[in-house]
């Protein structure tokens, strides 16, 4: 039986408190990307209580991606927008979800984003991770932008760090190892790294005095 | 001397773009911070490094 809506932010206050879940709850947080890390950070997001998130992909649900993201099997050949926010609406019912199945570009991302707090960076391939990261810092420089970088493989889980590049933007990863020459992409350090980028979100919505940046 | 991710290197007077090919950087790959600021990417080949500059490149690596 679902809870009520009562129950479930009754049950969420007393986790985080009043003040912390009612920015939570209050807060917009776009994930750009539903890959292995954008489908992590949203489950992690949608179970903190995050009130609405902004889903981005242009991709379907793909045998090849079931080692890794939170996708069913009997999700395969469905949107990624629409798979994940059946499974989101099933763990967490009260979330608001926004999603558009279009692939981001530097034209349409500042229109998509416009109403996120937060922007994730969640893409697969360097060239458009780094197109988005730029978009944003350079044509959203209001927002807080958390992306990722180096995450494939079985190195060390400790080489996944984050790390504050400018006062507005963080950067989750081991910084070198591209899925292009470590061969693939294993489900717990892509969890690993998005468990990084979900974390400083609900640091950044929290407040709190994040990592210092590195040499200042 | 400009301060390169980290690195005091004689590159005074070189584009954002020349500096990051001579670094072996792709420049679709990555985000250059100068002093604290974001180089927009379209400035690159214009963007001319000064004595003093701290410069962060942030490159990306494929996989999410």
């Amino acid at each position: 039986m679902i809870p009520t809506r009562e129950e479930w932010y009754a049950a969420l206050e007393a986790r985080h408190g009043g003040d912390l879940q009612a920015r939570f709850s209050a807060a917009c947080v776009a994930v750009c990307g539903l890959g292995g890390l954008g489908s992590n950070i949203a489950v992690s997001l949608a179970r903190a209580g995050v009130g609405k998130l902004i889903l981005i992909d242009f991709d379907r649900v793909d045998i090849s991606n079931l080692n890794r993201q939170q996708y069913k099997s009997s999700q395969l050949g469905e949107p990624k927008t629409e798979a994940l926010a059946a499974n989101l609406r099933e763990i967490a019912p009260y979330v608001t979800l926004e999603t558009h199945d279009t692939r981001l570009s530097e034209e349409n991302a500042p229109t998509l984003l416009a109403g996120a707090d937060v922007v994730c960076e969640a893409l697969d391939r360097a060239e458009e991770k780094a197109m988005l990261a730029n978009a944003v810092l350079t044509r959203l420089p209001e927002k807080f932008l958390v992306a990722a970088s180096g995450m494939a493989g079985l190195g060390s889980p400790n080489a996944i760090q984050t790390r504050r590049v400018t006062d507005k933007f963080y950067l989750c990863g081991d910084g070198e190892s591209d899925v292009g020459k470590e061969g693939t992409l294993y489900a717990p350090r892509v969890a690993l790294c998005a468990a990084h980028e979900a974390t400083t979100v609900l640091r950044i919505l929290a407040g709190l005095d994040t990592t210092e940046r590195e040499g200042s | 001397m400009v301060k390169w991710n980290g690195e005091a290197l004689d590159l005074a007077g070189k584009t954002v773009a020349e500096a990051l090919t001579l670094s072996g950087f792709e420049s679709k790959r990555v985000a250059v911070e100068r002093n604290g600021a974001i180089v927009p990417r379209e400035t690159y080949g214009d963007a001319v490094l000064r004595d003093g500059d701290k410069i962060e490149v942030v490159c990306f690596f494929g996989g999410g």
